[in-house]
């Protein structure tokens, strides 16, 4: 175990960051990536505890108090060997994941949790620049052939972990290039989008095929796959948007959040965007409705745009700064987080209603809100009444909506082949076979679950394969 | 009547949980002889007179009159069956040619005749004749009702010496066959446990039975008759366990009476049966073979010794011979023995193991009359020599009360290993000295142990240790089990320790058998070790008792003495070999020239060449081979090994391969023809090692472990190399496996080895019986398919391609919650949810929580999952149930210390438990008396139960009074027979205040309480505690294993109030791993077989009888209490509630909640509060309202035993868990109307007949207005205990502080009974002229002792025994003066009082922490081991000292005489133990002499100046680093003070 006093000798260290003022002018990561000598310290900090709360707050059990201390003592090729038993896309994670795990970690009791989200992180790193993370090719052939449909991060894990058993494997992705919402929604200032070259590269020798502009039920039969591929994963994601169906929804400058997003990591990526279509912050009022990641994104993204002013709307009240870590750790708190992008210029705004919008031409000039206040009804359930007289309007000239995914998109495939979905609208399967009512058809990640992280995406898609080898094979090796 | 059968010998048959094979005995005992051998009438009285004084150390159970039985061995008398055989015109031939038999018969006249045919039969087959029968005149009135229904018909018969018979010991040896064969005669389809032969021979009979011992010679008339003499007596009375009237069990036997407990009788019958084929005699011939079995069928150890012990006799050695083979002393390491003497018991060491356990013995053959003690010296015997030729050697002293002292001339106790003969040919004492001496030069001992010996150190081989390349390595691992918490847990801390590893907090992983996983075979035991009946050893400050000498080879012929010298035998100083060691074995053949030869037993089998194999067939197989082999003179050592383990042939469990083998030639009786080794991959950690041993091999080579050593060292930045490696891995093992042996009281490998000293725990019977002969498997489990089954899976995934397995180990899990790895119930959910619940007072949530956790016991995590609950009353309202708050009274927080647990934590549950009305304990280590007194808000932090275990640290009489239980801890569910330590470093002033110590000095509590060695000890301190404290209840706490319940039954005999039955699942602050998983059995097993054997013996209502470890929801709680549970322990549960994360490092005192540690920034971090406990148990009683409502039930007592409401549902779907069968702890129990099945009644302690009633009532000015008082008192040795009760009404009046010095003065004359002075209070003093028994001045709390020789005696004190065992254990203050000398380990964890004595026993000063000891005359040996605080001083005239001392912790130095010069105040001496020797030793001295009138003070006081220099002075080096770091601090502080001032 690192070193038995090291959190008491210790302090957390983490990544830290380009300036505001420097970073808001690129679209390129900003973290500072820290030396390995202090990542190894950090390792010291973990205790190796008797249960590890890391571990289970980890969605895809990363086997954290295993590679603290290997950092520690620097093994980290065996720290690499051990992260990537669990994690197919630890580089992924290591940038982009809330981590959970460090909100579950012993040590956040006293809000000082080890610096797991940046040892995973440095160990992935160094092991591509140490050339250590090479294509696992398998021996044997099982001459098997699975269709996975989606290459975001649950097609990604699910296809990866298929071939590595020997299986054939094909990813179908209707977009013109692989990753999913990994490529499209995620800012590259985020995660560049190398990373996932790199994975493709790697997942290519092993032998997974990538179809792109395949898009299975509008430009690929079901039938076709069905025919050719002894078992089907749809990895496809949670994309239908939540909407605000108010009055003035329909004026120009009100758009989802994703279409903001995805622009902007086209042209990131050297794509030209049809300027009819174009949508872009610069020198406007930005309205971001939706206090969560994507709405961060936002206006991480409307700032390096050079937006005027970026306002961020969230219904629910403010959480507070500091959780009541009595009542709610090992668990994920609702607390007031404060992203990097935030920290880039914004004002937030909380207990927020968006009733209607009011045009100038057509166009979005002006947003009617009113307060709201949460109160427990006698069920004990969190209810929302407005709150009179608090109504107020501001100026605007670009609206984001960043409100969450309801369920996957059902037009197409999905009532093509009738497959069952839960009440929420998402495929019904359950995560120990994730198999659907559909013959030899699974279903992972967002799609099943519904809209989450890509830490979750990655576990889906990985017990999904075994689940996939184990119903073509009789038995399974992939790990649960 | 009840649901289970008794057996014809009055024992019930194996029922339920209960198994006759577990009743335990102990007992007082000894013999009284006319040296000159002069027959006389009244020796017999005497004797009788002797056990009725040792009534204290017999039991009675729930039968008033029955008694555990009582009996006396003597000389034939012939005058007076000359006289009555003559009345019916008979006559006898002359003594010695004809031999009297003494039978039990069946009382069925049918059955009674078919014995006696048998006799007759057998007595006519053998050529020798019968002359008569005669019925032996009994009065069955004095017997008690239980006991009249199978009491036995008594008749003697007499046999007349044949034509063909030339001499009494060949006659002798033709009624031994005689006796043999008559029970071979009978009807082999019955069973004929109601016949037996008591005695039959030509020098001595027994007359014993189920009375009790005053009642002996009111049963046995004949006793009344005058001509009835005798010149010697062996009298014994019985203390068992259990109360089940077995005429046959009680003693003596026909050589020997025992009180003590052979540990290893298991392995050693085994080993009995093994000889048959090697054994022959010269004297018994062809008879031999007529006297198989040689063991009889019997659950009592003495009697198979016996047996065994009679084999030798008969077939030529001498009885003192054949008891020095059975009981060797301590010889491996002993420097201080003749070497002649250590050369005959190494050279008899390969003829028999020795037969290991704590045994005080006396033996005789009608001409020599004997007693012996074992190596430990672990029981009492003290004897006295009269001016008239007697000699009386008894437990006691005192218990013949008409001999005047001035008529004894010798009063002396037997020490361990030694032995005690009276000689009545020769009419004259031999002492142990000379006649060893005559049997050790009698052969050439030394010279046969040249020939014979051979150390595997002289082979020279040439041979590499080559290892595996890395890939081929992990397959191997793999496919043996190895997970990532076997390198990570054991083999890396092996190396950089060199110990067995260290952990803490429970065992929460399922059993074996209902684990998903593969587990290994070894994973199906649990390690069973000694609670009560006997007692573990510490093998660290005891280590000159241990050995793990082995040898390998073929034994020479037990029979006849000089076969060693002609068989050649491999010695190992211990039995793990390297992987050169197995070679060198390996070629055996020519380093010895053909003498020795190995041969390898492949057991691995091809799976691809045969698909369909099945172990079982191959296993026979292997057996086959082996017994060809032997009989073809192949070899005569074979390696058991699974070396040829590839991807194709895949290896049986060497356990199983190992056990089969070795049970397979016992049965054949060719076990010791051949040595057998174990070569395997498999074994690795200690648990391993010691099943392999304990399953019959003398040898083990764990070869992967050695590899993987290796590659761990090749792979790390560690500098240390192969060899050293492997060097501290064998360290750490055999330390631990000294451990593991010592758990169980047993100090020999020899005798470890194939002593089975396990439970199974989910194995099928078949499975057992078959491959584990003789192991006790409860719960049924899984068959060899099954075992099939997980090692081919095991195998398969080491071979296959699973992606996760390619590069690197499973995680394993066990120690650590994994995903992937081995379930656990604490988890980050169960834990969060707990916690949220009991801090938001949320009942639901806190039902999400159990029902999370009863989710997991019935996904199999533990056997209670098993059962589900049913009722066939209809269901009632939730308001008709007995309320909350009376259900909360019967919970009980669990034992944790201050040392480990933060006072914050501690008090937290203190408080939680008093405003419930609920108790909590306080764990070893004392509490701070603040304490004791409410705080200003009305709660109070004083916990109500106090705990008494084996280091009485901070045991006071005030700690004791302020109690309402006071708890005896004999076990702990984590760590069950091990003691454990305390560093310096975590002795604060705090901890060092409460304890008694001091600051920065290590504490080391012993693995045995020293004044528990057996039930009737037990029973002593049970009376001693309700003596210093009459209103607490006494509780015990035990921990599950088989046979518990009969240890249960003991307990509650020896009148406790109240047992606790702890699981394994228990937690602790620290252990050993191997002892955290690996000992102990779950507390279902546990518990239903308590509950079942107290109901079966009538004990049960009189005992409450509490459950703990792992209890978590409200189900726990009623399951619990439906298998036989008053009241509830919770710990860790409890802890969670206050914090408690389960981090498993309060051994580290890094504990980040506070809740594990002493260190001041961390308990920063404890949030817990009394409210959050509060609601846990609140919750926990409301759920077990809600589950009492579904079944109809509205008092609680009304669950408690009853079966009916829950059924066994099993698991039929598991792969593997289907096979348990948890219905024998379920089965219908029936009870006489008189017994509730739940604790109703109270116990009789008998405290009205305490002396110390007069006593109080005598000193009342004294307690109540503190004036003096003068008592005089006459005092004998059933007087026992005295001075505690009377110092329990002080303290509770005026605390520790008590009265001043010498208010109650008590003088005394006579024998004191045990525990003389035991805890008596400051301003107390006691004066004794006579003499006293064990355990003086046990706890004294400032009291003053002072005991010298009668005015009349006429002994030398100095050379003469004063006092008995084990003095002042556990003093914290006050004052002893002894004039003479006293037995073994005196002042053992003395923690403060100053004593003198004037020699002393083995162990002196035994874990002593405090106080100042003189010893003005001889020590025995290993003075000084464990201690870490304290002086003595020792006069050493004879300039041995040293030698006996053990300097492990201790320096010696001699006394400078500079100081003497100037005077000193007794203050100025008492501030400073590291300086003023010279008037400190002076000042003492004078006191003993004031106190004693000591002849020998007088002298070295007189003579100063010649004695002072004799004096050695040992302080231990910690205490003395201690006392000068705290004098520096002192200085440190005064002098920046100083300057300031100025």
């Amino acid at each position: 175990m690192g070193k038995i006093t090291g959190f008491m000798e210790l302090d957390r260290i983490e990544r830290d960051y380009e300036a505001v003022e420097d970073r808001i002018k690129h679209f390129r990561e900003f973290l500072i990536p820290l030396d390995p000598k202090e990542v190894s310290q950090q390792g010291a900090r973990c205790m190796d505890c008797g249960i590890p709360y890391c571990h289970q707050g980890c969605p895809v059990n990363n086997l954290i108090p295993d590679w603290n201390d290997l950092v520690y003592n620097n093994r980290w090729k065996d720290a690499l060997d051990i992260l990537h038993s669990t994690n197919n896309f630890p580089e992924f994670t290591g940038r982009i994941c809330p981590a959970p795990c460090e909100a579950s970690c012993t040590l956040n009791i006293t809000d000082n949790p080890v610096a797991i989200k940046t040892i995973e992180c440095s160990i992935v790193d160094k092991g591509w620049e140490e050339g250590w993370i090479k294509p696992q090719i398998s021996d044997e052939k099982t001459n098997k052939k699975i269709a996975v449909i989606g290459s975001g991060p649950s097609g990604l894990s699910c296809a990866q972990q298929l071939a590595r058993v020997g299986h054939s494997v094909v990813v179908f992705e209707k977009n013109e290039r692989i990753g999913g919402l990994l490529r499209i929604g995620i800012p590259d200032f985020k995660m560049e989008k190398n990373l996932i070259d790199r994975r493709m590269a790697q997942m290519e020798k092993e032998g997974v095929e990538f179809r792109v502009n395949s898009h299975v039920g509008v430009n690929v039969t079901f039938e076709d796959l069905n025919r050719n591929f002894d078992a089907i994963a749809f990895c496809g994601g949670s994309e239908k948007p939540r909407d605000l169906p108010v009055d003035g929804r329909d004026l120009k400058g009100i758009h989802f959040a994703m279409e903001f997003l995805s622009q902007q990591n086209d042209r990131v990526s050297g794509k030209n965007v049809e300027p009819s279509i174009e949508i872009l912050a610069k020198n406007k009022n930005v309205l971001v409705i939706g206090g969560g990641d994507t709405g961060s994104d936002c206006v991480g993204t409307s700032n390096r745009q050079g937006a005027k002013s970026v306002i961020q709307l969230e219904l629910l009240d403010q959480p507070p700064v500091r959780e009541d870590k009595a009542l709610t750790w090992p668990n994920w708190p609702m607390k007031l987080r404060t992203s990097t992008s935030h920290e880039e210029g914004c004002e937030r705004n909380w207990s927020v209603l968006t009733k209607s919008f009011e045009g100038d031409n057509g166009n979005i000039s002006k947003v009617n809100c009113v307060k709201v206040e949460w109160l427990k009804d006698e069920n004990g359930k969190m209810q929302m009444s407005e709150i009179k007289g608090s109504n107020f309007s501001f100026q605007v000239d670009l609206v984001l909506l960043a409100m969450g995914f309801v369920h996957p998109i059902h037009e197409g495939l999905i009532q093509k082949i009738g497959v069952d979905l839960t009440n929420n609208g998402n495929i019904k399967a359950n995560d120990s076979e994730y198999k659907t009512s559909v013959d030899k058809f699974f279903a992972a990640g967002d799609s099943r679950r519904g809209q989450s992280l890509v830490v979750w995406a990655i576990k889906e898609g990985r017990q999904c394969a075994r689940s996939i080898d184990e119903y073509l094979m009789g038995k399974s090796e992939l790990p649960r | 009547m009840s649901g289970y059968q008794i057996s014809k010998s009055g024992f019930p048959k194996e029922y339920g949980l209960y198994d006759p094979q577990n009743e335990h005995e102990n007992c007082g005992f000894g013999f009284i002889a006319n040296i000159q051998n002069q027959p006389k009438h009244e020796i017999v009285h005497q004797a009788l007179e002797i056990v009725h004084n040792l009534d204290h150390r017999g039991a009675v159970g729930s039968d008033p009159l029955a008694g555990d039985g009582a009996g006396i061995l003597i000389q034939i008398p012939d005058e007076f069956f000359r006289n009555e055989l003559s009345n019916s015109n008979f006559t006898l031939p002359q003594l010695g040619q004809y031999g009297v038999g003494m039978v039990f018969l069946p009382s069925d006249q049918r059955r009674a005749k078919l014995a006696i045919n048998s006799i007759e039969t057998a007595i006519k087959n053998e050529k020798q004749e019968l002359i008569t029968w005669r019925d032996v005149p009994v009065d069955p009135s004095v017997l008690g009702e239980t006991v009249k229904d199978n009491a036995p018909t008594i008749k003697q018969f007499f046999v007349q010496m044949g034509n063909n018979i030339s001499s009494e010991n060949e006659f002798l040896r033709k009624l031994y066959v005689i006796r043999k064969q008559s029970l071979h005669l009978l009807p082999q389809d019955d069973d004929w446990d109601d016949f037996y032969i008591v005695s039959l021979s030509t020098r001595t009979i027994i007359f014993k039975g189920m009375v009790l011992a005053p009642n002996l010679s009111k049963f046995y008339l004949d006793f009344q008759n005058p001509k009835f003499k005798t010149a010697i007596a062996l009298f014994h009375q019985r203390f068992s366990t259990n109360t089940f009237p077995s005429w046959r069990l009680a003693q003596p036997f026909r050589y020997l009476c025992h009180n003590g407990e052979i540990n290893t009788v298991k392995g050693n019958s085994n080993w009995m049966n093994a000889r048959r084929y090697s054994m022959k005699s010269d004297l018994l011939k062809d008879d031999l073979d007529k006297l198989w079995p040689i063991i009889e069928k019997s659950p009592s150890d003495s009697a198979t010794f016996d047996n065994a012990l009679e084999l030798l006799v008969m077939a030529g050695y001498s009885l003192p011979h054949a008891m020095m083979l059975m009981i060797p002393e301590a010889w491996k390491d002993n420097e201080l023995m003749d070497p002649k003497r250590r050369s005959f018991y190494e050279y008899y060491s390969a003829l028999m193991e020795p037969w290991d356990g704590p045994a005080a013995m006396a033996f005789t053959d009608g001409k020599q009359i004997a007693a012996t003690l074992d190596r430990n010296g672990l029981r009492p015997a003290r004897y006295i020599v009269t001016d008239d030729d007697l000699v009386i050697m008894s437990s006691e002293v005192g218990v013949l009360q008409n001999i005047p002292e001035n008529k004894i001339l010798k009063k002396w106790r037997l020490q361990p290993g030694k032995m005690l003969l009276v000689d009545l040919e020769e009419n004259r004492i031999i002492s142990d000295e000379e006649l060893k001496n005559s049997l050790v030069n009698a052969n050439c001992y030394q010279d046969w142990i040249e020939d014979s010996k051979i150390s595997i150190k002289s082979f020279s081989l040439e041979t590499n240790n080559q290892i595996p390349e890395s890939k081929l390595l992990l397959d191997l691992q793999q496919a043996h089990g190895y997970n990532k918490e076997d390198l990570k847990f054991f083999l890396e801390p092996m190396i950089i320790d060199g110990q067995d590893p260290i952990g803490s907090m429970g065992r929460d992983i399922p059993l074996a058998a209902l684990s998903d996983k593969n587990r290994l075979l070894y994973d199906y035991f649990f390690q069973t070790f000694a609670q009560v009946t006997n007692p573990p050893i510490d093998p660290i400050r005891e280590e000159l008792v241990m050995s793990l000498m082995t040898f390998v080879g073929p034994r020479p012929n037990l029979l006849d003495p000089k076969s060693g010298s002609k068989q050649k035998l491999l010695e190992l100083e211990h039995p793990i070999l390297t992987n050169i060691d197995i070679e060198k074995i390996r070629s055996i053949e020519k380093f010895t020239s053909g003498n020795l030869k190995s041969h390898t037993l492949n057991i691995c089998y091809n799976k691809v060449e045969n698909p369909k194999v099945k172990i079982e067939s191959f296993l026979e197989e292997i057996c086959n081979e082996a017994e060809e082999l032997i009989k073809n003179n192949k070899c005569n050592i074979i390696i058991i090994s699974d070396r040829k383990l590839d991807k194709y042939n895949i290896a049986i469990p060497a356990l199983l391969a190992t056990s089969s083998l070795h049970h397979f030639l016992i049965k054949k009786g060719l076990r010791t023809k051949v040595g057998l080794v174990v070569e395997t991959g498999e074994a690795r950690r200690v648990h391993d090692l010691c099943l392999l041993a304990g399953y019959g091999a003398e040898a083990i080579n764990p070869y992967l472990s050695f590899y993987t050593l290796s590659n761990i060292i090749q792979n790390s930045d560690n500098e240390l190399s192969e060899v050293e490696a492997y060097k501290k891995y064998i360290k750490a093992v055999t330390k631990g496996m000294l451990k593991v042996m010592s758990k169980m009281g047993i100090s020999t490998y020899q005798s470890y080895s194939g002593a089975q000293i396990f439970d199974a725990v989910g194995l099928s019977s078949e499975l057992v019986d078959k491959h584990f002969c003789g192991t006790s498997s409860k719960v049924e489990g899984i068959g060899i398919d099954q075992i099939q089954k997980e090692t081919e899976n095991r195998h398969e995934l080491a071979f296959g391609n699973s992606p996760l397995l390619q590069n690197d180990l499973d995680v394993g899990g066990d120690l650590s919650f994994r995903i992937r790895g081995e379930e656990h119930v604490w988890t980050p959910e169960t834990i969060g949810t707990l916690q949220h619940a009991v801090r938001s007072a949320n009942y639901s949530t806190f039902k999400k929580y159990s029902k999370k956790i009863n989710d997991h016991s019935i996904k199999l995590k533990n056997l209670r999952g098993l059962f589900k609950f049913s009722s066939k009353s209809p269901s009632i309202d939730i308001d008709e149930v007995e309320p909350v708050s009376e259900i909360v009274k019967r919970f009980a927080t669990g034992a944790m210390s201050l040392g480990s647990i933060s006072t914050e934590a501690h008090t937290t549950l203190a408080i939680a438990m008093n405003r419930l009305g609920g108790r909590s304990n306080t764990g070893e280590g004392g509490e701070e008396p603040s304490r004791f007194s409410p705080m200003p808000n009305g709660d109070s932090m004083n916990s109500r139960i106090k705990q008494v275990a084996s280091g009485r640290f901070g045991v006071t009489t005030e700690y004791l009074s302020n109690a309402t239980d006071i708890q005896i801890k004999m076990a702990q569910g984590a760590k069950p027979g091990e003691g454990g330590q305390l560093p310096g470093g975590k002795v604060d002033d705090f901890i060092a205040k409460i304890r008694h110590s001091t600051p920065g000095v290590g504490l080391i509590s012993p693995p045995p309480h020293h004044d528990i060695y057996s039930i009737e000890d037990l029973a002593q301190l049970i009376h001693d505690l309700k003596n210093v404290n009459p209103e607490a209840r006494v509780s015990v706490k035990l921990v599950s294993e088989v046979g518990v319940g009969t240890v249960a039954a003991g307990v509650s005999k020896a009148y406790a109030d109240h047992v606790t039955i702890s699981g394994n699942d228990g937690g602790t602050g620290a252990s050993p791993i191997t002892s955290l998983l690996n000992a102990g059995g779950p507390w279902e097993t546990g518990l239903a077989e308590t509950h079942q054997t107290l109901v079966m013996n009538g004990l049960r209502d009189r005992i409450a009888v509490q459950v703990d470890g792992g209890l978590r929801t409200g189900r726990d709680v009623v399951i619990g209490a439906i298998l036989g549970a008053d009241e509830f322990g919770f710990a860790t549960a409890a802890l969670i509630s206050e914090g408690c994360i389960m981090m498993r490092k309060c051994h580290l005192n890094t504990c980040p909640v506070g809740v594990a540690t002493q260190d001041p920034e961390l308990r920063k971090n404890f949030t817990g509060q009394p409210d959050h406990v509060v609601n846990f148990f609140v919750f926990i009683a409301n759920e077990v309202r809600e589950i009492m409502a579904e079944l109809g039930v509205r008092n609680f007592n009304d669950l408690i035993g009853r079966r009916e409401f829950l059924d066994f549902q099993g698991a039929k779907s598991h792969w593997k868990a289907h096979g348990l069968d948890l219905n024998k702890l379920i089965v219908q129990l029936e009870t006489d109307q008189n017994q509730d099945f739940f604790n109703s009644k109270t116990q009789n302690h008998g405290l009205e007949k305490a002396l110390d009633n007069v006593l109080i009532k005598k000193s009342h000015l004294a307690i109540y207005e503190q004036k003096k008082v003068t008592i005089k008192s006459k005092i004998i040795n059933t007087n026992r205990t005295v001075g505690a009760m009377l110092s329990g009404v002080i303290a509770k009046k005026y605390g520790h502080n008590g009265l001043p010095n010498n208010t109650i003065n008590v003088n005394f004359e006579g024998n004191a009974g045990q525990s003389f002075g035991a805890w008596l209070s400051r301003g107390v003093s006691f004066n004794l002229e006579g003499d006293a028994n064990d355990y003086v001045g046990k706890g004294l709390s400032g009291g003053k002792i002072s005991v010298y020789p009668h005015s009349q005696s006429l002994i030398k004190p100095e050379e003469n025994i004063i006092a008995g065992n084990t003095l002042l254990y556990g003093a914290i203050s006050g004052e002893c003066y002894l004039s003479g000398v006293v037995g073994e380990r005196f002042a053992v964890r003395n923690s403060g009082a100053t004593a003198v004595v004037e020699g002393c026993g083995d162990h002196g000063c035994e874990y002593m922490t405090g106080g100042v000891v003189v010893v003005l005359g001889k020590t025995g040996r290993n003075f000084a081991a464990g201690m870490s605080g304290g002086i003595a001083y020792i006069l050493d005239e004879e300039n041995v000292f040293e030698s006996h001392c053990n300097k492990a912790m201790v320096d010696l130095e001699k006394l400078t005489k500079i100081e003497a010069k100037t005077k000193h105040t007794e203050k100025e001496i008492n501030s400073d133990l590291l300086d003023f020797d010279v008037s400190r030793l002076k000042l003492i001295i004078n006191k003993h002499l004031k106190n004693t009138k000591s002849q020998k003070a007088k002298l070295v006081l007189d003579n100063w100046d010649t004695y002072l220099p004799l004096f050695i002075k040992i302080t231990p080096l910690e205490f003395r680093r201690a006392l000068n770091e705290k004098k520096k601090k002192l200085n440190d502080e005064i002098i920046p003070s100083r300057i300031a001032g100025e």
